[in-house]
């Protein structure tokens, strides 16, 4: 018995069975106020069991079966912006919440796309998915829908632009000499090619940290 | 849903015609995925019923239609930081607020902040990317989003 509670505690489910036992415990002694969580707990635990299974499978598959070559190819680095408009369309055809969309972000990733892509991926995937866009014109008109549409476009744009500039200047700051870090990313930046760094400066990409999920 | 369940489901018949192993590997990859990042899932969601349950639409709507200014932006750009509302509720949500007289401003900025921050989904965002790619995405779209609020009051 002691064995499982010591494994309960350091798993990551603790808060699950927490939450299981206080909904049980209040259940039994009819007290009222759990009731409300529980019905939203259900309803989103409805809503993710119903979708998120499938997309991992379809992750699975896709994993399985597309060959790094074509995803570089497409979305890879120096695609400019064919691959950014790719991105954006793949993401426009995509559904449910944004955390179900980290995953596929990552598989990406893993296949070869650009971290400026994946970026733009999110972005496209939070504001531009055309089931949500449908219901939005439906509530709020499509004068509104477009409108925060084209401005929001070219704003994750630019932030995955910026995180991609700090996460470069940040490598280069760490590891190389401070004297000559402005003036090197400053020239990779420009020129939008690795050859300006040295090969230490680009070998810690943040998204390498976590390859193995 | 019934898309994402259609095009998995063909998928997964067209694959299995192919190739038979590969289709079992892949799916075994799938599911292996999925049960690594349930807990962090599960836990996510227990967070946001328990927040929903505290601070329900109409209390939302209460706050956010008090002022239009600055202070309403300000209310607007947190709450829909913090809070994970589904399309299907904020929607409806905002289109009340709309008739009520909240600006398009503060409703461009709820609407938006929803849609791209997620405090809540923060730990989860980390496991993908890292912690400090993951905060730094989310403030730099809790600007975005205060940016395009903005221009949407501006132009509207």
């Amino acid at each position: 018995m002691r064995k499982y509670i010591a494994w309960i505690a350091e798993s990551e489910y603790i808060l699950v069975v927490l939450f299981g036992l206080v909904l049980l415990v209040s259940r039994l002694v009819n007290l009222s106020f759990t009731a409300g969580v529980s019905h939203n707990f259900w309803m989103f635990f409805i809503e993710m069991v119903t979708f998120l299974p499938f997309m991992f499978i379809l992750i699975g598959l896709i994993d399985v079966w597309f060959p790094r070559e074509k995803v570089e190819k497409h979305i890879g680095q120096d695609t400019g912006i064919k691959g950014t408009a790719w991105v954006i369309l793949l993401a426009m055809f995509q559904a449910g919440p944004l955390y179900g969309a980290f995953p596929v972000a990552h598989l990406l990733w893993k296949k070869g796309s650009s971290i400026r892509n994946i970026f733009i991926y999110l972005g496209a995937f939070a504001t531009m998915k055309l089931p949500m866009l449908t219901f939005e014109i439906g509530f709020l008109g499509w004068k509104f829908s477009l409108l925060r549409t084209i401005f929001t476009l070219p704003m994750f744009i630019l932030m995955a632009w910026l995180i991609i500039v700090q996460e470069i200047f940040l490598e280069v700051w760490m590891v190389g000499p401070p004297s000559g870090t402005w003036f090197r990313v400053a020239v990779f930046l420009f020129v939008r090619s690795n050859r300006y760094l040295e090969q230490k400066d680009i070998g810690y990409c943040f998204l390498r940290r976590h390859y193995d999920l | 849903m019934l898309p994402l369940l259609s095009v998995t489901f063909i998928s997964l018949v067209v694959s299995s015609l192919k190739d038979h192993r590969k289709t079992v590997a892949g799916v075994r990859k799938g599911v292996k995925m999925f049960l690594n990042i349930l807990p962090a899932m599960l836990n996510i969601l227990i967070l946001v019923s328990v927040f929903l349950y505290l601070v329900p639409g109409e209390l939302l709507a209460r706050w956010l239609g008090r002022d239009s200014g600055f202070t309403g932006m300000s209310i607007a750009a947190l709450l829909g930081s913090i809070s994970l509302i589904p399309g299907f509720i904020s929607y409806p949500l905002a289109a009340i607020l709309l008739k009520s007289g909240v600006g398009y401003n503060v409703i461009a900025i709820f609407i938006t902040t929803l849609m791209m921050v997620g405090v809540l989904t923060l730990p989860l965002e980390a496991k993908y990317f890292g912690m400090r790619v993951a905060v730094l995405r989310n403030a730099l779209s809790f600007v975005g989003a205060i940016i395009v609020g903005l221009l949407a009051g501006l132009v509207l």
